[in-house]
């Protein structure tokens, strides 16, 4: 874009040089934030009210109609489907699983590899690389090394005497191996935003700590926990909500068994939506996730601002 | 008591550390290894011997991959669509994150607002209504849909954040000076906020190919043919007949499609592992 002529500007101040200047600036900015607001209306906005819309339908796909039937949807997953309650017991346990122990690994890894030593570098390397790792990849690699007696951990197992279960056909062991797998992958992840929050830190702070006489413990408890705080709100804000959309890696994994064991929001969407094709349930299940996860944000916001 | 002196007991303390952060490492750095290791084998060996090295270095897996299904055509397949995302994110989110931070007008903090919140919805939330609107517009089993969800979606908006936040920072005035030159408003942009946001533009441009890359629920959605499948879902493909997993030849192609990010990465850890903090710390 060649640049205007200035004059052309000066006429134009000389008029109405207030209004017209803010005039030209609003119209530039909508120039330039169009594309993205278009994208936002048409692939997130518009799906939103849409969704509202087919979670009070019935589609017939045959004849391609829908009827409007109310909250009939919801009826029939708050208390007629019993699969419905399975699959939110499901997603408390691996949010309640996943979440606290991703979010103290990573803490003690960030805590670990925050001073400089030989090496550093290279466990941060280490620790970092599942996540820009395909989750498909990781989750077929797993599959693998989590075969029944065959696979590879059952065999060093067997080297020390243990008997592994067969991991991903047991419902409990299933969901386990899912939960762990998931974190080793994701928790690299928040490890760095800790470390970043961590060197944040003026080590003055914990000098004078140290002087009057409070041990790495207190330090730790007193000093450095507090001080994390809008870090750790954060990271579990985006590690609840990310355990809640997970979806390919239980799809590889598991594919949701065995008995629906591993079955969870996200996939349970997918299956009817996408498999069995029941747009007015898949629609509501939808909504429904989209209300817990908002009540999931807001009630850790407004625990967080009542802490401190 | 005193046989050691102080500096030997942080020696001592700091090699305990190491060793414990290397055990702990094992499950970080074992499946890698065992990925490729597993690709070598033969379908007989693959569950035999737990061995690192193959007994029988199987190195036709790496040619029936291809043969197996059109898996050149797949691996290509994902690399022009991630891309293609990536640059048309970094031009739409950095025009949008520039119009944020820099030009004031009517409604900025409320496009902000709806923005934002959009990051907290799960993509599984709209992507019903989104498979009937690109179903409407004919655009099922086409790579369109792999490109235009992911650069208009969570991803592309917070691309668009982190570069306002990076303009935010940066100093008015060369920009004010750009103005004075008679630059106008997208010269601006172009030719004195662009250059200056190298590190912000790196990191939209690292996470957004690895997510392309990466994306699963999408393709599994809406591509249907095998030529237009991409790598996660070619690799999740091996299977026979009955569904059961062709492991040797599963483990040799998803060598093949984690091997080069993985090499790319260790030799830009550093960069990328700092466009991740950077994306993160404004999640």
């Amino acid at each position: 874009m060649p640049a205007k002529p200035t004059t052309g500007i000066v006429t134009q101040d000389a008029s109405t040089p207030w209004l017209t200047l803010k005039m030209r600036e609003a119209m530039e900015a909508w120039l330039f934030i169009g594309p993205t607001l278009a994208g936002f209306l048409i692939f997130f906005i518009g799906p939103l009210i849409a969704v509202v819309w087919y979670s009070m339908t019935e589609w017939n796909l045959l004849a391609q109609q829908a009827t409007f039937v109310g909250l009939d949807n919801y009826d029939d997953a708050l208390f007629r489907n019993p699969d419905f309650w399975l699959v939110v017991r499901n997603s408390v346990i691996f949010a309640l699983g996943l979440v606290p122990f991703n979010m103290a690994l990573a803490l003690a890894l960030a805590i670990s590899l925050s001073r400089r030593f030989v090496g550093v570098v290279f466990f941060r390397t280490v620790f970092f690389a599942p996540v820009v790792t395909s989750a498909v990849a990781w989750a077929i690699v797993w599959k693998f090394l989590l075969q029944g007696e065959a696979g590879f951990v059952n065999q060093m197992l067997a080297h020390i005497g243990i008997n592994g279960p067969n991991w991903l056909r047991e419902p409990d062991w299933a969901m386990a191996a899912v939960i762990v797998t998931r974190v080793i992958k994701m928790v690299g992840l928040n490890m760095i935003l800790y470390i970043a929050a961590l060197q944040a830190i003026p080590r003055d702070y914990e000098a004078a700590a140290r002087l009057e006489g409070a041990s790495n413990w207190q330090i730790f408890r007193l000093v450095i926990w507090p001080l994390l705080g809008p870090t750790t709100l954060v990271i579990m804000v985006i590690t609840t909500i990310g355990s809640f959309k997970v979806f390919d890696h239980i799809y590889l994994m598991t594919g949701g068994g065995p008995e629906n064991g591993t079955l969870v929001l996200a996939f349970y969407i997918y299956k009817q939506g996408f498999e069995f094709f029941d747009v007015g349930y898949a629609s509501a299940l939808a909504m429904i996730m989209f209300v817990i996860v908002m009540v999931l944000t807001l009630v850790q916001l407004a625990l967080r601002r009542r802490d401190t | 008591m005193g046989g050691l002196t102080q500096k030997q007991l942080r020696i001592v303390n700091q090699v305990c550390w190491t060793l414990a952060l290397a055990v702990a490492a094992i499950p970080f750095v074992f499946p890698f290894l065992w990925m490729i290791s597993s690709g070598f084998k033969s379908a007989s060996e693959i569950f035999g011997s737990p061995s690192l090295v193959p007994r029988e270095w199987q190195w036709r897996n790496f040619v029936d991959v291809f043969t197996y299904q059109p898996f050149a055509r797949q691996y290509f397949n994902s690399l022009y669509i991630a891309l293609t995302v990536t640059a048309l994110t970094l031009v739409i989110s950095s025009l949008a994150g520039y119009a944020l931070a820099r030009l004031r007008f009517a409604g900025a903090g409320l496009i902000s607002l709806f923005l934002v919140s959009a990051l907290m919805v799960p993509e599984e939330v709209t992507m019903i209504p989104n498979f009937f609107l690109i179903k409407w517009a004919g655009l099922i089993d086409t790579h369109w849909p792999l490109i235009m969800l992911p650069v208009f979606g969570p991803q592309g908006i917070m691309a668009t954040f982190l570069m306002r936040q990076y303009f935010l920072a940066l100093p008015r005035e060369l920009e004010e000076a750009g103005k004075m030159d008679g630059l106008s408003r997208f010269g601006v942009w172009w030719r004195i906020a662009l250059p200056m946001s190298r590190p912000a533009l790196a990191a939209v441009a690292i996470i957004t190919f690895l997510n392309s890359w990466n994306l699963f629920l999408e393709p599994l959605i809406f591509i249907s043919s095998l030529e237009k499948f991409t790598l996660p879902l070619a690799l999740s493909n091996f299977t026979d007949p009955y569904g059961t997993p062709l492991w040797h030849l599963q483990l040799a192609a998803t060598t093949l499609a984690v091997l080069p990010i993985l090499i790319v990465y260790l030799i830009a850890q550093r960069q990328i592992i700092e466009s991740f903090a950077l994306s993160g710390v404004k999640g």
